[in-house]
């Protein structure tokens, strides 16, 4: 459990203090990952499904390590198709699964709410590894402890998400989580990639990048989609890069010294990132990835009912 | 010796005729023989005691699809019926968009044979403005219209092409058939798959704007100005459309609308607290609330002439997956009048007002017979307990759908008989027959 919850699925419905309470354990797990042998018995005999309807390798690598660190079983299930084309539905893909006995289903799907549905017909614990532009919870999770980690506490703090929040699950989450820690959320992009009424979520919204970043302790870059170009809302990467990407240039001029720079990855270097600015110091996104790991090692721990204390030693 | 049926002590609400007071309803074959405060009853004669019940015409529903034929696992002709006589509705208008589309007097026939067998609620079936309801030629209007049509509509899907629409109207009027319209620009609708606004975005659902409505029933109104035909608006959710039908009717133009129970009584705020329920998904989509608080205005004021139920069974195939996979649509028959009693207790809404707007707005929309309680009509009758509370079991329902928000709420209203023709096809507690 995380505090109330059997799941995890939305950080709308977390607390302040169920977030504090995975990120204060990713604390733990991120010493695990550091040490030699790399191997704790906290999750021995447990079992975690990975369940991913859409392309992803690093979630579901991140999920894979840190179910196999916790010494769970962890089993991929790859599905390329949508249940509707593919004759079984959802329901039925989930309950089968579920027949297999696991502890934890990680689930991404192409749908908003897909894990909800999965969670109201199976008896173990799910975790959304992103649904459609609904949430990603792990992300924003793990977002929370990297701004934590780097900024010291998030109280206080002004983050700035960049790009096409209209179909950007991440900004969700984190646009949920931030401001229970503390922090001001600003959103920036072209106006077709800002969804509706996203300013009553609690953020301020802003087309201007200078103005979105000036004075902000953290800046997320979203990555661009290549397919939403043309759908129309934008019309082509070369102008999104000058206006809304950020070059070393921009960074220097508009950014200050103490600002890092997060990306949920994989990157589209020279579109939202120049390559000297995504490799360069105030850059945290490889910190991100090692993070995942920790953060998702306490969701699996804390749902599926880790054995002893072993491994917050 | 003739057929004789007394309903005793009950309000009797006839908007049409005026009618709002305590009475006697005298049915004689299968018409209505008298309206009187006082009136023996011959001892032989039979009677329905309605003290403390309410005696309306019985209602007509301008929009529901009965799926038959084709997809007959979800509904019939007679299931419909029969889920229609239960919620007091006792004429319905079946849309087209059945398996095949009715655009010839085969299906038009076919539907009314169903309907004649099953022997409940009126049938009138509603024939497809294009063929195929594929939006490129006209379908054969006066066929149509011989075989039994009341109305003309794509229902399901708008018609896209302005020129389509211009000489459907035009065509139509040979034939005196009212086109019933299904208003959405389907380039603004995209993928969406809920009204678009701070719900749709802490979803993650796609988004469709309000505008997506408005701007074809704008354009529709242009193009009555252009051609003379008569236009009627289904299922209108929106403020804008429903500004645009006050315009168009103070301008002497013949447009006509219809809003749904759930249009009027939930919103897409609902959608969010239902954590992505598919009974909550359906096209046009559950609104904004200053859309719901449109519509309830647009209904009060007269600018809205009906409620339509828009009844659309599915079975759980449809239903029971992702919410942007599942299919539009929710059953409405035997919530309609419980769910709209609801606004008259929040002050929305007169009795009066939503009695007309199931009875005599929604007959004269479509020219319809019935609506009204007046000496010689029909006797088509549904009596109502306004005070009877329920809660709705869905497998207790008389329509094949289960596809209701609805479910397990507390409703207070209930229809007690439905009287079609003289007829008692439903008496509550009783086995439908």
């Amino acid at each position: 459990m995380i505090g109330r919850h059997k799941h995890c699925i939305a950080l709308e419905d977390f607390s302040r203090e169920e977030i504090l309470e995975v990120i204060d354990l990713a604390v733990s797990m991120k010493e695990v990952l550091q040490r030699p042998i790399k191997k704790v018995p906290s999750l021995r005999g447990k079992m975690v499904v990975n369940l991913f309807f859409e392309a992803s390798t690093r979630t579901r690598s991140s999920f894979e390590t840190a179910a196999k660190i916790l010494s769970a079983d962890a089993l991929n299930w790859t599905s390329s198709s949508s249940s509707v084309t593919k004759g079984e539905t959802l329901v039925d893909t989930a309950k089968n699964l579920e027949a297999m006995r696991p502890d934890v289903l990680v689930i991404r799907h192409s749908a908003g709410g897909a894990p909800r549905l999965v969670a109201e017909h199976v008896g173990c614990s799910v975790v959304s590894a992103g649904d459609g532009a609904h949430e990603h919870p792990s992300q924003g999770l793990l977002d929370c402890f990297t701004l934590r980690e780097k900024l010291g506490t998030l109280e206080g703090k002004t983050v700035a998400i960049v790009g096409d929040v209209s179909h950007s699950r991440v900004a969700r989450s984190d646009l949920h989580a931030f401001p229970k820690l503390g922090a001001k959320v600003r959103l920036c992009g072209p106006p077709t990639m800002m969804p509706a009424g996203v300013e009553r979520l609690g953020a301020t919204v802003h087309t201007d990048l200078k103005e979105a970043v000036d004075g902000a302790d953290a800046v997320i870059m979203l990555r661009i989609q290549h397919e939403r170009i043309g759908d129309p809302l934008i019309p082509g990467t070369r102008e999104y890069s000058k206006v809304w990407g950020l070059n070393a240039k921009k960074a220097a001029d508009w950014l200050k010294p103490s600002c890092v720079i997060l990306h949920p990855g994989p990157i589209n270097r020279g579109v939202e990132l120049s390559p000297e600015v995504a490799d360069g110091p105030r850059s945290v996104i490889l910190d991100q990835v090692q993070n995942g790991v920790a953060v998702r090692m306490a969701i699996l721990y804390l749902l599926a009912g880790g054995a002893g204390e072993e491994a917050r030693a | 010796m003739s057929d004789v049926l007394f309903i005793e002590g009950g309000r009797v609400i006839d908007p049409a005729s005026g009618v709002d007071g305590v009475r006697t309803v005298v049915i004689r074959d299968g018409k209505v023989a008298e309206v009187a405060e006082r009136v023996e009853r011959p001892r032989d004669a039979r009677a329905v005691d309605a003290r403390n019940r309410w005696v309306t015409p019985g209602f007509v529903d301008l929009h529901v699809h009965l799926r038959e034929p084709g997809q007959e696992y979800k509904e019939t002709v007679a299931t419909g019926a029969r889920a229609a006589v239960a919620g007091g509705f006792t004429a319905v208008c079946a849309m087209p968009n059945t398996k095949p589309v009715n655009d010839c007097a085969a299906v038009t026939e076919l539907v009314l044979a169903r309907a004649a067998a099953a022997g409940l609620a009126r049938v009138y079936p509603v024939g497809a403005i294009s063929k195929g309801s594929n939006g490129e030629e006209l379908a054969e209007y006066g066929e149509l219209k011989a075989s039994g049509c009341v109305a003309l509509s794509d229902d399901g899907r708008p018609v896209m092409s302005s020129a389509l629409m211009r000489r459907a109207l035009e065509y139509a009027r040979a034939f005196g058939l009212p086109l019933t319209v299904h208003e959405e620009d389907l380039h603004l609708v995209g993928k969406g798959v809920m009204h678009e606004g701070a719900a749709a975005t802490r979803l993650g659902l796609k988004g469709i704007p309000s505008q997506a409505e408005d701007v074809m029933v704008l354009r529709d109104i242009a193009l009555v100005e252009l051609t003379g035909g008569r236009l009627h608006v289904a299922h209108v959710s929106t403020a804008g459309a429903v500004r645009a039908i006050r315009e168009a009717k103070r301008r002497g133009l013949p447009v006509t609308g219809e809003v749904t129970p759930h249009h009027l009584a939930l919103s897409d705020e609902d959608v969010a607290a239902s954590g992505y329920s598919t009974d909550f998904k359906m096209n046009p989509p559950l609104r904004a609330a200053e859309d719901v608080r449109a519509c309830r205005e647009g209904l009060a004021d007269g600018t809205l002439d009906a409620i339509a139920t828009d009844h659309a069974p599915h079975s759980a195939v449809e239903k029971d997956v992702e919410f942007d996979a599942a299919a539009n649509g929710i059953v409405g028959l035997e919530t309609a009048f419980s769910v709209c009693l609801g606004l008259v207790r929040e002050g929305a809404l007169t009795e009066r007002r939503l009695v007309e707007a199931l009875t005599a707005g929604p007959a004269r929309v479509f020219g319809l017979p019935g609506g009204t309680l007046a000496r010689g009509a029909a006797a088509d009758v549904a009596v109502l307990d306004p005070a009877a509370e329920w809660t709705l079991d869905p497998a207790r329902l008389q329509s094949k759908g289960r596809n209701t928000p609805w479910k397990g709420r507390r409703l207070a209203g209930r229809c007690t008989h439905t009287i079609v023709g003289g007829r008692i096809v439903h008496e509550e507690g009783k086995a439908d027959r």
